[in-house]
C-alpha cells in the first residue's frame, strides 16, 4: 500500500533512487511502448509484401522471400537454400511444388530440373521494402484525389473559421450594442451540441442548398464554431481599448482597426484556433461520410474507411494509406506539440 | 490601397511565400474595406458590430439554430421524404415506436430493438470507457507530476494518439487485433489460443473501449496535470511539518484540490463518450451483430445508411441523445458552480 501511494504521490527531498522511482520509469516506458508501439508496428507492416503480411506469426521487420529472374520463366522465381544429398548447400529457384516434392532449377543453368524433398529446402529471406504498397495506390486508386479534397476542406474551412469567428469575437468584445450578451449566451449554449444530434435537419439544409456531394457542404456547416468565438473573445477582451480609440482618432475605419490592429494582436489565440481547426477538419469523419457519396469527392478519412470496408481488405494498400494519412499530423505534432499541449491545458478544449 | 499597411512594410525581410500571402491578405481586406467603409459612414461606428457579427451568425443560424428547431419537427413526422413539406405529421408516433417495450431491461421485448440495444451498448461503453479513462489519466498525471527526467517528452508521448484521426486509430488497432495479427502471435507465443477478437461480442466491446481510452486519455491527462501543477507546493510542506504521510497528503491535499479538474474530465469524458461513433464504427462496424452498435451509429444507420431512410425515427433518437447531453451539461454547470463555492 505504502509503495503504491509513494509511487502515485510526489517525492520530495529524496537522496537516492527509491523503488518507486523504478516503478515510475517502468510505467512511463510501458506508456511509450503502448502509445508509440502500434504506430511503429503499422509503419513497419506497411512495407511488407502481400505474402509477408499474411504470415503467422508475423516478423517484426519487413522480411520476405528473395526472388530471382530465371531465363525461360515469365515471373521471378522464389529462391531456396537446398541441402543436397552430399550435405552441400546450393541456392536454387523453385519452379513448382508437387506434394512433398519440390522442383527447382539453378538460376545460372536453368536447363536442368532438380527434384528434392520439400523439407530439404529453406527460404532465402531478406529485408525488402515493398514500395509498391505506396506507389500503386497512388496510381490505381483515388488516393491523390482524397488527399486533395482533404487539403481543400481543411485549408478553406480553417481560413473561413478564423475570419468569421474573429470578426464575431471582435464585435462581441469591443462594442457595446443591444443584444450583445444575448447573442453571446446563445452561441455559448450550443458549445455542447454536437453535429450528431442534428444530423437530419442539417442534411436537409445542405440538400436544399444543393450541397450534397459538394465539398462546400462539408466546409460551411462547422465554420461558425462556438469554441472559436469564445476563445477569441476572451483573448480580445484583454487587448486595451485605448488602442482602438487612438486608431479611431487617427481616422482608421472600423474594418481597418479589425484587420490591421486587432487581428495581428490576437495572433496567439488565432494560432491556437488554427491548430484546433486543422485537427478537427483533417480528422472529421461522420459528417463527410453523410454528405459525400461520390468517390471522387471523398476526403482521406472517408476514403480510408471505404478501402477497409471492402469484402477482402487489401491490407497492403490500407496500411500504406493509413501511414500516409497519419504523417502530416505526426509532423504537426513533432513541431507544434508544445503549443498544442499548453493550448489545451489553458483552454480545456479540443 | 494607397496606404501600405504594417503587414506590407514588414514584408521586406520575410520569405517570398509569406510576402505573397500577406500581400494577398491585405489586397482582400482592402477590397472589402472599399465596401465596408462607405457602409460605416452611413450606419455609424457602433452599428458596425452587427456587420462583424453577420457572417458568423448567418452560418450559425442556418446550420445550427434552425436545424435544432427543425429537429423537433422531424421527430414528430413520418415517411421517407427528406423535405419537411412532403412529410406527414404523425404526432408522438416515433417516440411510441422507440419506447414500445414490454420490458425496458430486455431489448428483445422492444419493437425497435436496435435502438434499445444501442442504448444498452452505449451505457456499457460509457461506464467502462469513462471510468477507465479517468483512472488511467489520473494515474498518468500523478506519475508525470513527480520529479522525473524528460517530463515534456513523456507528456507528449501520451498526447500523441489524441491527434490521430479516429479512422487511423481504428485501422491501426484492427490490424493489430486481426486473426493473424501481432497480438494473436503474442498469445500463441505465450502458449495461448488464437482469439478472433472482433468477432466475439465481449472482446469487441472490450477493444472498442480500450482503443477509445488509448486515443483520448492524453487529453484528459493534460487537464489533470495542469490541475496538479496548480496546487501550491507550500501545502505539502506544511502537511509534512504537521506529520502527514504520503497517503494522508494525497487524500487530504491532492484529491480535494484536484476535484474541480476531475469534474471537468469526468463531464467532458461523459459528453464525448456518449457521442462516440467514428472509432467503433470503423473498428467493428457495430458488430458482431449489433454487439458494439452505439446510439450515434443507430441514428446514422436509421437516417442515412439503410435502404429505407427513416429520418423521423433518426431525429427522434437524436432528440433523446440531445436530452442526455443536456442533462450532463447541466450537471457540469451545477457542479462547476458548487465547486467554485468551496
Amino acid at each position: 500500500m505504502s509503495t503504491v501511494t509513494k509511487f502515485l504521490t510526489r517525492t520530495r527531498g529524496r537522496r537516492r533512487l527509491h523503488v518507486t522511482d523504478v516503478l515510475t520509469y517502468a510505467y512511463l516506458l510501458f506508456g511509450v511502448l503502448l502509445m508509440f508501439g502500434p504506430v511503429v508496428w503499422l509503419a513497419l507492416s506497411s512495407f511488407k509484401t502481400q505474402a509477408a503480411l499474411v504470415e503467422f506469426p508475423p516478423s517484426f521487420l519487413p522480411f520476405s522471400q528473395q526472388t530471382a529472374p530465371v531465363e525461360g520463366f515469365d515471373k521471378p522465381l522464389p529462391l531456396y537454400d537446398v541441402t543436397m544429398e552430399d550435405g552441400s548447400v546450393v541456392r536454387l529457384a523453385q519452379v513448382r511444388r508437387i506434394g512433398l516434392e519440390a522442383q527447382l532449377v539453378d538460376p545460372a543453368a536453368p536447363g536442368e530440373i532438380i527434384k528434392v524433398h520439400a523439407d530439404q529446402r529453406q527460404e532465402v529471406r531478406s529485408i525488402q521494402f515493398a514500395w509498391r504498397n505506396y506507389t500503386e495506390p497512388l496510381e490505381q486508386f483515388n488516393f491523390l484525389t482524397y488527399l486533395r479534397n482533404s487539403v481543400v476542406v481543411t485549408v478553406t474551412a480553417t481560413l473561413i473559421t478564423l475570419i468569421i469567428n474573429s470578426m464575431a469575437a471582435f464585435a462581441l468584445s469591443k462594442y457595446e450594442f443591444k443584444g450583445r450578451n444575448t447573442i453571446f449566451i446563445i452561441i455559448i449554449s450550443t458549445l455542447m451540441i454536437p453535429i450528431s444530434v442534428i444530423l437530419v435537419p442539417v442534411f436537409l439544409v445542405i440538400a436544399k442548398i444543393g450541397w450534397v456531394n459538394n465539398l462546400w457542404g462539408v466546409i460551411i456547416p462547422g465554420a461558425a464554431t462556438p469554441t472559436g468565438v469564445f476563445l477569441l473573445r476572451q483573448y480580445m477582451l484583454t487587448l486595451p481599448d485605448e488602442l482602438l480609440a487612438s486608431a479611431r482618432i487617427d481616422g482608421a475605419s472600423e474594418w481597418r482597426i479589425y484587420w490591421q490592429i486587432v487581428l495581428p494582436l490576437a495572433a496567439p489565440a488565432l494560432a491556437v484556433l488554427a491548430i484546433f481547426s486543422v485537427m478537427w477538419r483533417w480528422n472529421d469523419f461522420l459528417w463527410p461520410l453523410i454528405v459525400l457519396s461520390r468517390t471522387e469527392l471523398f476526403t482521406l478519412q472517408v476514403g480510408l474507411n471505404a478501402f477497409q470496408g471492402e469484402l477482402q481488405i487489401q491490407w497492403h494498400f490500407v496500411l500504406a494509406m493509413t501511414v500516409l494519412t497519419l504523417l502530416p499530423i505526426t509532423f504537426v505534432f513533432a513541431f507544434l506539440q508544445r503549443y498544442i499541449t499548453t493550448g489545451i491545458a489553458t483552454t480545456g478544449i479540443k | 490601397m494607397s496606404k501600405p499597411g504594417p503587414v506590407g512594410e514588414r514584408a521586406k525581410s520575410t520569405p517570398l511565400l509569406s510576402r505573397l500571402f500577406s500581400g494577398l491578405f491585405s489586397l482582400v481586406m482592402n477590397t472589402l474595406g472599399l465596401i465596408l467603409e462607405p457602409l460605416q459612414n452611413r450606419i455609424g461606428v457602433q452599428r458596425m458590430a452587427y456587420i462583424f457579427l453577420l457572417p458568423n451568425l448567418l452560418i450559425f443560424g442556418i446550420f445550427v439554430l434552425f436545424p435544432m428547431a427543425l429537429n423537433f419537427y422531424y421527430a414528430f413526422t413520418t415517411g421517407t421524404a427528406l423535405f419537411p413539406q412532403d412529410r406527414t405529421f404523425s404526432g408522438a408516433q416515433n417516440y411510441q415506436l422507440l419506447f414500445d417495450c414490454d420490458n425496458f431491461l430486455d431489448p428483445n421485448s422492444c419493437n425497435e430493438d436496435r435502438f434499445w440495444r444501442a442504448v444498452f451498448n452505449t451505457f456499457t461503453f460509457v461506464i467502462f470507457q469513462v471510468g477507465g479513462m479517468v483512472l488511467f489519466s489520473l494515474v498518468t498525471a500523478l506519475v508525470l507530476n513527480r520529479k522525473i527526467r524528460a517530463r515534456g517528452f513523456f507528456r507528449s508521448v501520451y498526447f500523441y494518439p489524441v491527434l490521430l484521426s479516429p479512422v487511423v486509430v481504428a485501422l491501426l488497432w484492427k490490424w493489430i487485433l486481426q486473426r493473424d495479427g501481432v497480438l494473436n502471435a503474442l498469445l500463441v507465443a505465450l502458449g495461448g489460443e488464437r482469439i478472433v477478437f472482433l468477432l466475439d461480442a465481449r472482446w469487441a466491446m472490450f477493444w472498442a473501449i480500450f482503443i477509445t481510452i488509448w486515443a483520448h486519455m492524453g487529453f484528459y491527462t493534460l487537464i489533470l496535470l495542469a490541475g496538479l501543477q496548480a496546487i501550491p507546493k507550500e501545502l505539502y510542506d506544511a502537511g509534512s511539518i504537521d506529520g502527514a504521510g504520503d497517503w494522508q497528503a494525497f487524500r487530504n491535499i491532492t484529491m480535494p484540490l484536484l476535484m474541480p479538474s476531475m469534474l471537468v474530465v469526468l463531464v467532458l469524458g461523459l459528453i464525448r463518450a456518449v457521442q462516440t461513433f467514428d472509432e467503433v464504427f470503423v473498428l467493428t462496424g457495430g458488430g458482431p451483430g449489433t454487439a458494439t452498435q452505439l446510439i450515434v451509429q443507430y441514428i446514422y444507420t436509421t437516417g442515412f445508411a439503410s435502404q429505407i431512410q427513416r429520418f423521423g425515427l433518426a431525429a427522434s433518437a437524436s432528440v433523446v441523445l440531445g436530452i442526455a447531453l443536456l442533462i450532463f451539461t447541466l450537471i457540469q454547470l451545477r457542479l462547476g458552480r458548487s465547486s467554485e463555492a468551496v
